[in-house]
């Protein structure tokens, strides 16, 4: 296959944010996820898992609470006391509303929808309506003596339930008065802490309501009369979350001690009507605070400080035991944070709020394969550039994505409102040249750009419409490759045959010419044989591909676990044959080595891969971000003896 | 579990019991309420929860209720008759009975039957049914005999199938019983001769029935104290050929209670029975409710006064004459859920032999039995009988009929040709049956003790306690402490009881004698000591003391006996059923066992891993439960013995050593955790290298 020196880079000095609040929405089985940076994530989970929207964050904003409502519509709240809607289609924020009541805490839309509640430092619980078009402020409940850090809604919509500092209030929401007062003890394990935050309150339909508070605690209440039916203490430090199922038989609680808990509503005795809730099964997924938790109808869903989304199937809901039940742990983000500039062999990484230029090093010395070489030069560190808003036109100012062409005299920018520009890049300045308007009907944002090597062909993607090609000489859409039910991951087009290359969410890849409009013999073929099945069982999507520029049969991609060559003129390898080769042929001979290999040549070396190109016919460029190296840089988890008891 | 709780009596009003005890105790259309008629000239309305009557009412002077008044489910009147003949109905408005609607009959009237949803039915005493609408309409009509003469009814019941009503009642004359089923939907009698089978002479004293899907199980007590159950078809398989049909008794539970006094039984749900009367012949009047289907006794109650032998079952309530006074016992069955159930399990499986069946599969083994059996049959649950059903398995058969008769040496023989046959599905009740056949013939034979052919067949890994509950016992019968540790090994389901017995004679003296004699015999039997892996450890341990003069390091007994407690050690249980049986054994063997934990203890807590070498060893934690429950089981007795104080104190100063370490770990942690990151930043150092990667 060939030998390459591969530049492992591993001072892409990237820490995602931890995640604040997770969001499932039953509707569309969409995740939508916020991190502490005031990121916002929307993960597919019909589309294995795949993270197709990406609205970034801002220091300014800290996101406290996030809920979907009207079915598709995505609210956030946070410390600067503003409501924000997302504009799901642009990628932009649709506006944003101050509440007049302090920094916002918590937040839950009506089990209708219609209404928005949000608790403020102040103590204030606002409700406001949800129009079309924006949302309005309708009145103020009965005001708390401090901060309302958790809200819930009754499911018929007429009380809702509010978690403060000490106690819980019940509302009536027609009133707005508050019913009852619930007392929390501030006692932990004998010991009076000095205040008792309720972190998470749930209101089930029967009038329980269920809250979990810094003393490690989940108490069930009476809504009714206002007392404490029962009591679990579930940690030796704060409970910091809780998500009730919709058929309301289990819910999940996340606690500081990174300890997922699962309680279900199980019989006393079999074939008895009378039920309890047990606690049922500890998951310890993450190293620190678990500070929000989510339940979708199959899956327990958990994102903390540790900065890893985890979603758990249930395994009693999953009706086929395939690998979609398998535990997915998600830590890095869905694109590509780095480009790479091949001929002068620097590197580009992408921060929430600054770049980094780097430079590759040097060698002169030769080896066989698993040797390090000797450095003659090492990687410098050329530039950190921190975000400054300068003057730009327009209708520039949100680009989702940009792209230069390979002769660097063109610069492609993919705006919100499904628009694309093209730009010529003169000595210090540019000139708008084109605008591709978006199909019409559709303003749905391009993601994902590629152009070809010679400059002809654009190619666009958004996360739900097809890929669309632009010829860019005459500047009008050339094509549209067929529509796929799973989204893009990853596009490419090749050098001379202009054939592009798509990887989407469900591992498939599909070859496109476009000169031809339709799809290679090559990708007929692996379509009707079908991926090997370790292939389509990966986690990770796709997020590059590039080309060999001696070798046209060459396809490079890589996923965060492995990278792979894809050499079409080898036969494609079936479910049983083995489709990561292990060890290199030490005895073989050459028979059997031509006879077992197949086109997918696999290397699991550099892992968690973030990036992998090839910089020359024989150099190739890999950035890995170990996890330790991410763990070192979040704050000490909560310590647990070790020893004894 | 079922349980009795607390018993209520209901007073207020005396009752005028005869010697039969009372008429009648009915349900009311009111939940809590029912009718109690007495053998007089009463009938009392009792509401149960408050323990107070609501209502009384009497016939005149001279007139005798022959009948048990009943509520009419459907008008809410209640219907009582007097004089065998005379028929009145009133409601709770009515004061005397003088003054209510009367009406009498043409012939004498058994019993008046009703049940919610349907209307009454009125049973006569030469076997006509009516229903009381129509019988109301027209009294004196004429009443058909049905019955033979000399035939009498002994006692009725009425059902509902499928909405429709249906009616038992059972006839004696001469010792022969027959069963009559009537529908009256289709309005047709089919008769049945209840054969006793071997037991010609015994009398039935009580009877009672349930649904059973297309059956009505019909569930007798005799006076040889046994519990029968007969299966009559509600649907008859030829309605038209009226002929007289024949219904198979079949023993259900044996000797329930005594059978001269006057005993009772009523069905309580598909499981459960409730007996009164004395479980020995000496012994008072008891109320037990026993599981049909485990045959176990789940709870008795004494009842010292005396009963009259009469036992009624409504709802929750069990009712009963205590002495003279009615006595309500409120009955609970829950369905325990397994996880409560569920104790200490094995540690786990010996990677080297096969995974046994922990759990038998109930529907297959009965369903063995019906597909030979015919249908209004039913056979017996013991396998003892299995040969004469199952003609169609000669091998196991055959083998069967070999035990009964023939040496050790042939049996030995035949079985081995057995086993070499392909396994069937049943195969783990066959191996049952066999060992249960050995077994039986061990019972008569005191000489016969096929100790191989045992061994052979406990080797198959199919075999559980519960499939051949004597076999342990015959083995602690005979001191075969082999044969003991093997089932120890291989079953998941011992008692606890029988557990402890097996500690307590390997910890006697027995063990240590038959070393001495048998060495010979025992590894001749294929069971070497030397090789078991329990004993590796033991022996490469038992090196250690010569050199050492240290007591503590030295094993307390012998490889053979560590051995056997390893077995012990391994085997499942439930704390709360073990602790009891634990305080049984003697002090001195308790400090002995006590030693040998100790002796565990401190070797696992030599090594880094806190394991004992050998290929089974007892881990940590079962050892630790074990030193936890001897100590929570005779502490005060080991605390009085000087000879177990040293070893209570160095256990005691070793236990606290080991909570010192651990804290002193926890206090390095720290410490540990920076020498970690170190390291870790050490491996990390290289940010950029550059590498050479060949691909294949």
């Amino acid at each position: 296959m060939g030998e390459f020196k591969v530049h492992r880079v591993r001072f892409f000095n990237y820490v995602p944010s931890g995640i604040r609040c997770v969001a499932y929405n039953n509707q569309s089985n969409r995740l939508a996820v916020s991190r502490t940076d005031g990121t916002v994530e929307i993960y597919n989970l019909s589309a294995n898992y795949f993270q197709e929207k990406f609205f970034p964050g801002h220091e300014s904003r800290a996101t406290e609470a996030l809920c979907w409502a009207k079915g598709q519509r995505l609210f956030s709240a946070g410390l600067n006391g503003e409501i924000i809607e997302y504009d799901l289609q642009a990628l932009n924020i649709k506006y944003s509303m101050d509440a007049f009541g302090g920094p916002i805490w918590s937040m839950a839309a009506s089990p209708s929808g219609s209404q928005l509640l949000v608790g403020c430092e102040d103590g204030s619980v606002k409700l406001f309506q949800i129009n079309p078009d924006k949302i309005q402020f309708e009145r103020n409940f009965d005001r708390q003596k401090s901060r309302i850090l958790s809200l819930s809604w009754h499911p018929s919509g007429t009380h809702i339930a509010a978690g403060s500092i000490d106690c819980i209030s019940v509302f009536d929401v027609k009133s707005g008065s508050a019913i009852h007062k619930m007392h929390v003890d501030r006692q932990y394990m004998g010991v009076s802490k000095r205040k008792c935050i309720i972190w998470g309150v749930a209101f089930l339909s029967d009038g329980t309501v269920i809250s979990v508070d810094s003393a490690g605690k989940v108490q069930f209440w009476d809504s009714a009369t206002g007392t404490l039916v029962k009591t679990h203490l579930v940690a030796n430090a704060d409970v910091q979350s809780i998500a009730v199922s919709d058929q309301e038989d289990s819910f999940v609680v996340g606690t500081a001690e990174g300890t997922v808990f699962h309680f279900q509503l199980v019989s006393v005795t079999s074939n008895s009507s009378e039920k309890q809730w047990v606690r049922t099964k500890p998951f310890q997924h993450h190293t620190h605070d678990v500070r929000t938790v989510a339940h979708s109808p199959t899956a327990l869903i958990s994102g903390g400080t540790d900065t890893h989304l985890v979603i758990r199937p249930l395994m009693e809901k999953v009706e086929v035991k395939n690998y979609d039940a398998a535990l997915r742990k998600i830590t890095f983000p869905h694109r590509r944070l780095i480009s790479c500039s091949k001929k002068r062999q620097l590197l580009l990484f992408q921060f929430s709020h600054h770049l980094d230029l780097w430079r590759l090093g040097s060698t002169v010395a030769t080896g066989k394969h698993g040797d390090t070489l000797p450095l003659s030069k090492d990687a410098d560190h050329l530039l950190h550039l921190k975000t400054k808003v300068s003057k730009m036109p327009a209708f520039l100012r949100s680009a989702v994505q940009i792209l230069f062409s390979e002769d660097s005299t063109k610069l492609f920018v993919a705006s919100n409102q499904g628009s694309l520009h093209i730009f010529r890049l003169l000595e210090g300045s540019f000139k708008h040249l084109h605008t591709f308007q978006a199909q019409s009907g559709t303003v749905e944002s391009m993601c994902l750009l590629a152009v070809s090597p010679d400059g002809n062909w654009l190619a666009a993607s958004g996360t739900s419409a097809g890929v669309h090609v632009y010829n860019v000489k005459r500047l009008k859409l050339h094509c549209t490759v067929p529509a796929y039910n799973f989204p893009v991951t990853a596009l490419a087009i090749a050098p001379k045959t202009n054939n592009l290359v798509i990887a989407h969410s469900d591992q498939q890849i599909f070859e496109y010419s476009i000169p031809d409009k339709q799809y290679t013999e090559w990708s007929r073929t692996i379509q009707k044989q079908g991926f090997h099945y370790l292939w389509l069982q990966r986690d990770t999507p796709i997020t590059h591909i590039s080309f060999h520029p001696k070798r046209p049969m060459h396809i490079l991609l890589h996923d965060a676990y492995m990278f792979c060559i894809i050499d079409k003129s080898l036969p494609l390898p079936n479910d049983k044959t083995l489709l990561y080769n292990p060890l290199p042929p030490t005895n073989e001979s050459d028979v059997i080595r031509r006879r077992t290999a197949h086109a997918f040549k696999i290397s699991k070396r550099y892992k968690p891969l973030l990036f992998m190109d090839l910089l020359d016919e024989r150099t190739l460029v890999a950035v890995e971000r170990p996890l330790d190296d991410i763990i070192a840089q979040l704050p000490p988890p909560i310590k647990k003896k070790k020893f004894g008891t | 579990m079922a349980a009795l709780e607390e018993e209520f009596t209901l007073s207020g009003v005396p009752l005028g019991t005869g010697p039969d005890g009372l008429l009648g105790v009915e349900q009311c259309d009111k939940t809590d309420q029912f009718l109690i008629t007495d053998s007089g000239r009463t009938v009392i309305l009792y509401k149960v929860s408050d323990q107070k009557p609501l209502g009384s009412w009497s016939v005149k002077q001279g007139q005798v209720i022959t009948c048990p008044a009943v509520c009419n489910f459907q008008t809410g009147e209640y219907i009582v008759v007097h004089d065998s003949k005379v028929l009145r109905l009133w409601t709770n408005e009515d004061v005397n009975l003088d003054k209510v609607f009367k009406a009498t009959l043409s012939a004498e009237v058994y019993r008046i039957l009703s049940i919610p949803g349907t209307e009454p039915l009125v049973l006569f005493k030469e076997g006509a049914v009516r229903g009381l609408e129509a019988l109301l309409a027209e009294p004196q009509q004429k009443i058909e005999t049905v019955i033979s003469d000399e035939e009498v009814i002994k006692w009725t019941k009425f059902f509902m199938v499928f909405r429709h009503p249906a009616l038992i009642f059972i006839t004696e004359k001469h010792g022969n019983y027959f069963a009559y089923v009537q529908k009256f939907n289709s309005s047709v009698v089919s008769k049945y001769t209840l054969l006793l089978g071997q037991e010609e002479k015994s009398v039935i004293q009580s009877f009672t029935a349930s649904l059973c899907r297309k059956f009505i199980s019909l569930m007798s007590l005799s006076s040889d104290g046994c519990i029968y159950e007969s299966l009559i078809p509600i649907h008859p398989s030829d309605p038209e050929n009226n002929q007289l049909q024949r219904v198979v008794r079949s023993l259900l539970l044996k000797t329930v209670v005594s059978g001269n006094a006057r005993n009772a039984l009523s069905v309580l749900d598909q499981d459960h029975v409730a007996v009164l009367g004395p479980p020995l012949p000496a012994s008072k009047e008891c109320l037990s409710i026993w599981n049909t289907k485990f045959q176990t006794l789940q709870i008795s109650k004494e009842l010292p006064q005396g009963t009259s032998g009469q036992l009624w079952y409504y709802g929750e309530h069990l009712f009963m004459l205590h002495g003279k006074i009615l006595t309500v016992i409120p009955y609970k069955c829950e369905m325990s859920s397994l996880a409560g159930a569920l104790g200490k399990l094995k540690h786990g499986q010996d990677p080297g032999t096969q995974t046994m069946p922990h759990f038998v599969n109930w529907e297959a083994s009965q369903g063995l039995g019906s597909q030979n059996s015919e249908p209004s049959k039913r056979i017996l649950r013991r396998r003892k009988i299995e040969a004469s059903v199952q003609p169609e398995v000669p091998a196991s058969q055959q083998l069967l009929s070999t035990i009964k008769k023939d040496s050790e040496k042939h049996i030995e023989i035949e079985l081995r040709k057995f086993l070499a046959i392909k396994r069937t599905p049943d195969f783990h009740t066959v191996i049952g049956d066999i060992v249960i056949g050995l077994l039986g013939r061990c019972k008569t034979e005191p000489s016969f003790y096929p100790r191989n052919s045992l061994m052979q067949l406990v080797q198959m890994h199919v075999l559980s306690y519960s499939l051949c509950p004597g076999l342990m016992e015959v083995a602690l019968e005979k001191t075969d402490v082999e044969m003991l540790q093997l089932c120890l090994q291989q079953f998941p389901d011992i008692p606890e009881a029988v557990t402890c017995a097996c500690l307590k004679m390997f910890l006697s003296d027995a063990v240590q004698e038959e070393k001495m004699e048998e060495q010979t015999g025992i590894l001749q039997n294929g069971f070497n000591p030397e090789e078991d892996n329990c004993d590796n450890c033991d022996k490469e341990l038992s090196e250690k003391p010569q050199n050492t003069i240290e007591e503590t390091t030295s094993c307390p007994v012998i490889p053979k006996r560590a051995a056997l407690l390893n077995a012990v050690l391994h085997s499942a249980y439930s704390e709360t059923f073990l602790l009891p049986h634990l305080k049984d054994i003697p002090a001195q063997h308790i400090t002995l066992f006590l030693q040998y934990l100790y002796f565990l203890y401190l070797k696992c807590s030599e090594s880094a891993t806190m394991t004992l070498p050998g290929i089974h060893p007892p881990t940590l934690n079962q050892i630790m439960d074990w030193i936890c429950l001897l100590l929570d089981a005779n502490f005060t007795v080991v605390v009085m013995i000087p000879e177990a104080k040293s070893l209570l104190l160095s256990l005691y100063k070793f236990v606290k050593s080991q909570i010192c370490i651990c804290s002193e770990l926890n206090k390095i942690e720290v410490s540990f955790r920076e020498l970690q990151k170190l390291n870790q930043e050490k491996n990390n150092r290289e940010l950029y290298s550059i590498e050479v990667l060949e691909l294949f």
